[in-house]
């Protein structure tokens, strides 16, 4: 019986805070059945922001249910960012801490860029998978939950129990609870309420944050789009159902006011958007394995890629998507491979290949803990110095991270382009949160600009060389097979200008220089990053990848509170832009905030001779020779704005 | 498909190519090594089908068989040791224009690129596989390799291999996809060369396992065989490899083999004594992955940003009114 109640510690896992003292108890707090106030007399509370989670069983459609409700306040012109909440198994067992499933999502008034801190309302559809949350201090003092009541008179005493005992000390704690009674509920309107709970809920938060259902209806229609009007039709009923309920039933009732929608705007979550942005770029061939959390973009371009004459090979192994991108990309426009860690790891040698021969070539790594299988449904930005470094040999490669969602689009275009340009792979660092979070961004304006032109078939010039490198850039022109007079064998091996087996020293220091010139050429043609923030002041936080909202956040709060603290974020990693050593050096202190593993300085043993730096801590250290501090963290789960202000409060006061 | 197909264009001026066209940089195998034989065979089949060198491409893996794209005059991709295939795949995928060659060997092919050669036949891509087998690890100098006879003592089986070989043939015709699968040997050149070119006029994977003589590390290999003419049992068939009457005299165990069997193939593949030579299996009706891939129409950018706008349609919200 994997049942817990509270009282019980989760496995592992030591004692610790887990009450909310100062929790101011609201109205419901009791935790008294529903005898609530009518509709009319409901007070409204206007808020600039809200954090909701919305937790089930895997297969209970809670994500359906927070992306449908994301949606909808996106419609009304909220900020949102969705975030998901991923069991690592398929068919984790029922009412299991492992099994919990759902989504996060944070509704506000202004744009949001990051997950936020804590929950402030969370609703469960069970109590196991509430504890999960609760256990992992996902839940603000006070927050507000929502539970279904079933358990309360199930058969098993032992469920029972578990209900019970957990409902009382959260209560006890502060929390305000409400017992929902949502699967006598969804009986009246359909027989299964495993499939339809999450409609009623949706009905249900609609009510509670005064959500259009005119919207919340079309956004039903659009999730059901591919099945039978008459499910679309039930699940419409029970959305309104849910929503009546609430009506009549909850006392709570907020508005979080909304800006007016001006620009039509584009909800995906990273994946999709960089499916997206590779049939934005006019690439025709992504090779892959299937690999988690990367894949679900390939799923996407597997749907529509055809309609513009692309095609998705799902290779029989991770060497052979990467060596497929490098045959099709060889031969006609730049190909992308698209994988995760232990995937990115197995194409090394084929990556290495591909900047040996100077074939365009664009990787991306959705990246998740490691190493070996690691985290597989979870963040990490562990896999920047391996981007960067990764393969034998001098391997100089076009290492680049993406942001935002918005990113994950735009990113596909920059690659492509750098890609053919230049002659060589460009990794593109995103992570498992960005994979599948959403946030709306400003709906692109396509340009056929952004597409590769044509293969080029024409003769090649008499007297040209397969490698006729600049001198100043390291750029040649390369010969794409159909073009007369370029015919050459292309190797691996050292080689000369004619693409001829070298291993004479001058012609391998020859190769090696022009490759590592190409990173030169493209630095010169980047633009300094801009200081968020101040210019100049006591401290600047630096970063990359799928930080970015929640260190801004972070930095944004600070300098409300006067502190000096600026931040600036970095899209290219290999080559960095021009001018970073300046910004480093106008600030007092600088210090990264990062997703993967560095020493703190709580252990004796560890002192500044053998402390383990952040990953970008540590580049920025060798390049720039500027003394660079770090603070990291690797919970799986993308940072919290308030874990990086708490972290440079204490910083700071260390400092004195 | 946006790559420009060049087929239509009309050939405006006759050029004649000769042997002398495909000649790529001097060979550097070892005097008598059974590549030069295949090599020539080679640059017979361009010129005999008169290959244009621009549109012909020979991708390799590593080991002294995949050197044979540097001595081809035509576009070559010498790549790493075990992935010729994917890259074939992925050229061939884009580039049906192309006429693809996959040079490859018994280490490359049947020991660190396995997977890729099963999924290979899988796909059935149309290209021309040559599988050189020599039984042994020459470029690295004297390893056993998995078609290395049960007991060959080498570099890294001083006491002899503990294992009996993989039958390369017999592995092809054991996928369900296989469509063409042959074997030859390097010192029946005339039989090689109509083996190669039967092997090119099959659209679909055509697997050709040669077995052939490396004078440097396993001299003896094939010496039952090369020295008692007997041993060997030639496949002919009416719509397949014909035997000259020349040859017939010196090889006169043959069998006329209906290369649609393939059962009958399977048997024949499984022997080594006497050892076949000739188009075990053939099924030109074995659909072709790019073709089952193939983009319906070419796709222009006009038609790539109509597509566009309505996918992003579908994700875009406007404003509530």
């Amino acid at each position: 019986m994997s049942t817990q109640a509270l009282k019980q510690d989760p496995p592992g896992k030591p004692a610790r805070r887990r009450s909310a003292k100062k929790a101011k108890v609201g109205p419901g707090s009791d935790g008294k059945r529903r005898d609530r106030l009518g509709p009319s007399s409901k007070p409204v509370v206007t808020l600039k922001e809200h954090i909701i989670e919305i937790v089930s069983d895997s297969g209970e459609g809670a994500q359906r249910c927070g992306q449908a409700f994301g949606s909808i306040a996106a419609r009304m012109g909220n900020g949102i960012w969705t975030a998901e909440i991923i069991p690592a198994e398929i068919q984790p067992p029922a009412r299991s801490i492992a099994g919990t499933s759902g989504n996060r999502i944070r509704l506000a008034s202004h744009r949001v860029t990051n997950w936020g801190d804590e929950a402030n309302l969370i609703i469960a559809f069970n109590e196991q998978v509430l504890l999960s949350r609760f256990w992992a201090d996902e839940l603000a003092p006070g927050c507000i939950i929502l539970i279904e009541d079933k358990w309360r008179t199930d058969d098993d005493p032992e469920i029972v129990a578990a209900y019970t005992e957990t409902i009382e000390k959260l209560v006890a704690d502060g929390y305000r609870v409400h017992e929902i009674p949502m699967e006598t509920e969804c009986l009246k309107y359909v027989p299964d309420p495993r499939r339809g709970k999450n409609m009623f809920v949706l009905g249900i938060l609609c009510s509670l944050y005064s959500l259009d259902l005119k919207i919340a209806r079309d956004q039903v229609a659009f999730v059901f789009t591919k099945k039978a009007a008459s499910i679309v039709e039930a699940n419409i009923k029970l959305l309104e159902a849910g929503h009546d309920w609430a009506e009549t039933n909850l006392d709570i009732k907020f508005r979080i006011p909304s800006s007016e929608l001006r620009k039509p705007q584009i909800v995906v979550n990273g994946n999709i958007a960089l499916g997206l942005g590779v049939m934005a770029s006019g690439m025709e061939v992504c090779a892959m394995y299937p690999i988690t959390p990367a894949t679900s973009a390939s799923h996407y371009l597997s749907e529509v890629f055809e309609t513009v004459g692309g095609v998705v090979h799902q290779a029989e192994d991770e060497i052979a998507a990467c060596a497929f991108a490098i045959g099709a990309s060889y031969a006609g426009k730049c190909a992308v491979t698209i994988t995760s860690g232990p995937g990115f790891a197995l194409k090394q040698e084929t990556i290495g290949l591909a900047v040996m021969a100077e074939i365009p070539l664009v990787v991306v790594n959705v990246q998740r803990g490691g190493p070996s299988t690691g985290l597989p449904t979870k963040v990490e930005q562990g896999d920047l110095l391996f981007a960067c470094f990764g393969g034998h040999g001098d391997n100089p490669k076009v290492v680049m991270a993406v942001s935002d969602i918005e990113d994950c689009f735009y990113s596909m275009i920059t690659a492509r382009k750098i890609a053919e340009t230049f002659n060589t792979v460009v990794v593109v660092l995103s992570d498992a949160s960005l994979a599948s979070s959403q946030q709306p961004f400003i709906r692109p304006h396509v340009t056929e600009e952004w597409l590769a032109p044509p293969v080029d078939q024409s003769a090649v010039p008499k007297g040209l060389k397969p490698y006729d490198w600049d001198a100043r850039t390291g750029l040649a022109r390369r010969f794409i097979p159909g073009q007369p007079n370029g015919m050459h064998c292309l190797t691996g091996l050292a080689h000369d200008r004619m693409s001829r087996v070298a291993y004479d020293s001058d012609s391998n220091e020859e190769g090696i220089r022009n490759r590592s010139l190409k990173l030169v050429a493209l630095q010169k043609t980047l633009k300094t990053p801009t200081v968020f923030g101040d210019d100049e002041g006591d401290l600047l936080i630096v970063g990359w990848g799928g930080t970015k909202g929640a260190i801004e956040e972070a930095v944004g709060r600070l300098r409300d509170d006067g502190l000096k603290v600026s931040s600036l974020h970095l899209t290219f990693l290999q080559p960095m832009a021009p001018g970073i050593k300046d910004v480093l050096k106008r600030f007092d202190r600088v210090m990264t905030v990062e997703s993967n593993w560095s020493d703190s300085r709580d252990n004796e043993f560890i002192d500044e001779d053998n402390r383990r730096f952040s990953e970008l801590a540590l580049l920025l250290r060798a390049r720039y020779l500027v003394d660079v501090d770090c603070w990291s963290e690797v919970k799986g789960e993308p940072i919290k704005p308030g874990n990086i202000v708490r972290a440079i409060r204490d910083r700071q006061q260390s400092k004195g | 498909m946006t790559a420009s197909n060049t087929q239509c264009l009309l050939k405006l001026m006759d050029e004649e190519y000769t042997l002398n066209d495909y000649k790529g940089s001097p060979p550097r195998w070892c005097t008598g090594c059974g590549d030069n034989a295949i090599l020539a065979s080679v640059q017979r089949l361009c010129r005999d089908e008169q290959l244009a060198p621009e549109k012909t491409v020979f991708v390799s893996g590593i080991g002294c068989s995949s050197r044979l794209p540097h001595y081809m005059h035509t576009y070559g991709f010498h790549g790493l040791h075990g992935r010729a295939l994917p890259v074939a795949e992925g050229i061939k995928m884009r580039r049906p224009d192309l006429h693809v060659f996959v040079i490859t060997g018994d280490g490359d092919c049947c020991s660190i690129g396995t997977a890729h050669w099963i999924h290979a036949i899988r796909y059935n891509m149309d290209m021309t596989v040559l599988m050189h087998d020599n039984g042994i690890y020459g470029l690295t100098k004297n390893q056993a390799s998995p078609t290395s006879p049960q007991g060959l003592k080498s570099n890294t089986t001083p006491r002899g291999t503990h294992l009996e070989p993989i039958n390369p043939v017999s592995v092809t015709l054991g996928i369900r996809n296989a469509s063409f699968v042959a074997q030859a040997a390097d010192w029946i050149p005339e039989i090689l060369h109509d083996i190669i070119s039967e092997a090119f006029h099959h659209k679909g994977f055509s697997f050709v396992r040669i077995l052939q003589r490396c004078p440097e590390f396993l001299e003896h290999r094939f010496d039952d065989w090369v020295q008692d003419p007997d041993r060997m049992l030639l496949l002919h068939h009416k719509d397949g490899v014909q035997i000259s009457p020349s040859l017939a005299k010196v090889y006169r165990n043959q069998e006329e083999h209906d290369p649609t069997d393939r059962n009958r193939a399977r048997e024949i593949a499984s022997t080594y004594h006497p050892m076949p030579v000739g188009v075990l299996y053939r099924n030109p009706d074995m659909p072709c992955y790019e073709d089952l891939r193939k983009a319906d129409r070419l796709y222009t950018p006009d038609i790539v940003k109509t597509v566009l706008e309505k996918e992003l349609d579908k994700f875009t919200i406007h404003a509530a009114s």
